[in-house]
């Protein structure tokens, strides 16, 4: 579909995949490397036809293999740069992403998560999470995991990613779903410009004047140097957590409190309604960084709600996360569906009034 | 032999400033010093230190940013042309190379290998062809000889079960975006400077853009091959070369006087 | 004839012998010593160097420098 891409921030209908695309693209990206995979190829086809016209460079790699080594090579050269792929493509590119976190690169890679595990399906899914979240690839390391419920945030989250990478040396992933990649929303793009170049002093662009040269690496082969690398790593973890960002949802006063993120919160928000409509006091937490995850705000609500929910679209991984937060403070109870299975509003209140009955809960 | 060099004697070859003062870890005799010497050169002698990045591979030559003076990346086991890609497509104008074994260039990195050829990435592939695994101790190759013995081939390499010496290069000669494709080797010094030329030429091919120049070069791992490094070279002479023969599979298409003899 | 000289760096030296056999002029040998990481260098056995740097080509370390008389004999300055 043509558009005027260049222009003004009217709001318009975009699919997901393309409205991440074209955001990527006014962020200022430099490149983008990836491979076809249903249900993202949109975002590569979308780059193919607009990159050339706006003086950018597209490759289509031979596999999400080469992609991922492609956008190391291009961020240790100091450009701004991104992949995206989905499930099976992003287990190809978990070498890659290790390398790259400990290179300490910054670049931003999309998982349009679809239905696993193995070759799956092509519907959406959450299956993801621990992949995104607690590393993926080997050795201890972190990816800032952001996790878009909208089309707009499909968009807005790819300045706040790239913003995030470039100010910690880090890889960022937009952790998206099929749904999200597909669906069409009005979204108000960002402007094009307004995220500007840090200064890359580290990067391999050729010596010039510099006496000493540059090294991108992730090899340290003396343990003493590999575990001072993996301190400075592990420090910036730890700074990292004050950009933990979440949207609470009538949770101050909520006797249930679900916790979902991405198209499971866009359910839970109806969730909320049909509870309220029925006296029944439910709140949402919807994490927006999985990475740093906000356990902080959880066990806080945890000390004032009587039982969680947390609603994924897996067989129970953000649970987890939510259970260690929680800390014993309350029952956490899980409901999901698998597969690319969508539970509806309605199956998921269901599960709300279970617990209200079986946990006799007294609300308030 | 205590030797006291006359004053009015001229320095005629001293180590390029584009080496660093690190002493090499290689094994004694190995190719990998005699060729990274003579890219450090080409360099040097190009005047394109300042403009060159170099992507190392996986292999023996895993450190080889310790002692070539350039900005360089360390790149994942056999994806040292696709991060060279990267990197030559968002600066287009720096001379950039990637340098690779067999294991690397020809195994694990094999489609990485033809498509970077495919889409003719305007860099220089250095594929350092000793027909082993030298770093993880010496085993079979794609490149192995039939018959020869490695560490996984321990009564010789059959093609029954193990397949036949993979010429890469010849695979990649066929492709049109290889640009100039040739074999050269390190096993006399008369060799090594027709690889020096080679490699002058492609840096100077990489400036016109016209797709990829490949170098395999033949040669040794005396630790691997269990033999002294005199030895390896007549090796090298002996049985790589008659596999693996020396020489340009593929250059540049000259341009018909006609078309040089138009005026501008 | 011209003449040449050679200086290897003993400690950087591996005593491989691929300049021993490259030297035309067989001016080189391994010595009797060791350095200090356990090899034999190579040093000049001969006085016949003619400063053509096969050595210098082949040495992977590098750790050969070559020296030549300059080609034109200089007539002696006033």
């Amino acid at each position: 579909m043509s558009q005027d891409n260049n222009s003004n921030n009217e709001p318009r209908l975009m699919k997901g995949n393309e409205a991440l695309a074209e955001a990527a693209i006014r962020a200022g990206i430099h490149a983008y490397f990836g491979y076809p995979i249903t249900p993202q190829s949109e975002i590569l086809e979308y780059f193919t036809r607009e990159m050339p016209k706006r003086g950018r460079v597209v490759v289509q790699a031979e596999s999400e293999l080469a992609a991922i080594n492609m956008v190391y090579g291009a961020a240790g050269a100091g450009a701004r740069v991104m992949t995206s792929s989905s499930s099976p493509g992003i287990s190809l590119m978990q070498e890659g992403i290790s390398y790259i976190a400990s290179a300490q690169l910054p670049c931003l890679i999309v998982n349009v998560n679809r239905g696993g595990p193995g070759l799956g399906t092509i519907q959406p899914s959450q299956g993801d999470y621990w992949q995104a979240v607690k590393g993926g690839g080997h050795g201890d390391y972190h990816s800032i995991v952001l996790a878009p419920a909208s089309v707009q945030e499909m968009a807005d989250f790819v300045f706040d990613a790239f913003r995030l990478a470039e100010k910690y040396r880090n890889p960022s992933f937009i952790l998206a779903d099929g749904a999200l990649g597909q669906m069409m929303e009005k979204v108000i793009l960002p402007t094009e410009g307004s995220l500007p170049y840090p200064d890359k002093n580290w990067a391999t662009v050729g010596m010039g004047e510099r006496k000493e040269r540059n090294i991108i690496t992730s090899l340290f082969i003396q343990p003493e140097e590999m575990e001072k690398v993996n301190l400075r790593l592990q420090e910036k973890y730890k700074a990292m957590q004050k950009e933990v960002r979440f949207e609470s949802i009538l949770t101050e006063d909520a006797d249930i409190l679900l916790v979902a993120y991405g198209l499971g919160a866009r359910i839970c928000q109806k969730v909320v309604e049909l509870g309220r409509e029925k006296d029944i006091k439910i709140g949402l937490l919807r994490p927006i960084t999985l990475y740093p995850f906000p356990k902080d705000e959880i066990a806080r609500l945890a000390s004032r709600v009587q039982s969680v929910l947390v609603v994924e679209m897996n067989a129970g991984q953000m649970v987890e996360d939510v259970a260690l937060a929680v800390n014993g403070q309350c029952p956490v109870n899980f409901t999901g569906r698998m597969g690319g299975m969508i539970a509806s509003p309605e199956e998921v209140f269901q599960k709300v009034e279970a617990i209200v009955e079986k946990q006799t809960l007294t609300l308030k | 032999m205590e030797n006291k060099i006359p004053e009015e004697f001229e320095v005629v070859y001293h180590k390029p400033a584009t080496l660093t003062d690190t002493p090499l870890h290689y094994c004694p005799g190995c190719g990998h010093g005699i060729v990274h010497k003579i890219l450090m050169e080409v360099v040097d002698e190009l005047n394109i230190q300042d403009k060159t990045v170099g992507v190392a591979p996986v292999g023996c030559s895993v450190f080889a940013y310790n002692y070539m003076n350039i900005d360089m990346q360390e790149a994942a086991h056999g994806r040292a042309s696709a991060v060279a890609t990267g990197i030559k497509r968002v600066l287009p104008d720096r001379y950039v190379f990637s340098y690779q074994g067999d294991g690397d260039l020809a195994a694990i990195g094999t489609a990485e290998t033809i498509h970077t050829v495919n889409r003719g990435e305007n860099i220089l592939m250095i594929f350092i062809n000793n027909a082993i695994y030298g770093m993880t101790g010496g085993q079979m190759a794609p490149t192995t000889l039939l018959g020869q013995v490695t560490a996984t081939s321990p009564f010789g390499r059959e093609s029954v079960t193990m397949g036949n010496p993979l010429k890469i290069t010849d695979l990649v000669a066929m492709l049109p975006g290889a640009y100039y494709v040739s074999r050269h080797s390190i096993f006399t010094s008369n060799a090594i400077r027709k690889l020096k030329k080679a490699i002058t030429k492609s840096f100077e091919y990489q400036k016109e853009k016209k797709g990829t120049c490949f170098i395999e070069v033949v040669s040794n791992c005396p630790s691997g091959w269990k033999m002294t490094p005199v030895e390896s070279m007549e090796w090298i002479e002996e049985h790589m070369l008659p596999i693996y023969p020396l020489g340009d599979l593929k250059v540049p298409k000259v341009e018909s006087k006609a078309a040089m003899d138009k005026p501008n | 004839m011209i003449k040449g000289t050679v200086k290897i760096d003993e400690e950087i030296c591996k005593g491989c012998e691929l300049c021993i056999v490259a030297c035309p002029q067989g001016s080189l040998g391994l010595s009797s010593h060791i350095n200090t990481h356990g090899y034999r260098y190579v040093e000049l056995i001969k006085d016949n160097c003619t400063g053509c740097i096969n050595c210098a080509i082949v040495c992977p370390e590098p750790a050969i420098t070559v020296y030549r008389q300059p080609k034109v004999a200089k007539s002696k300055v006033a």
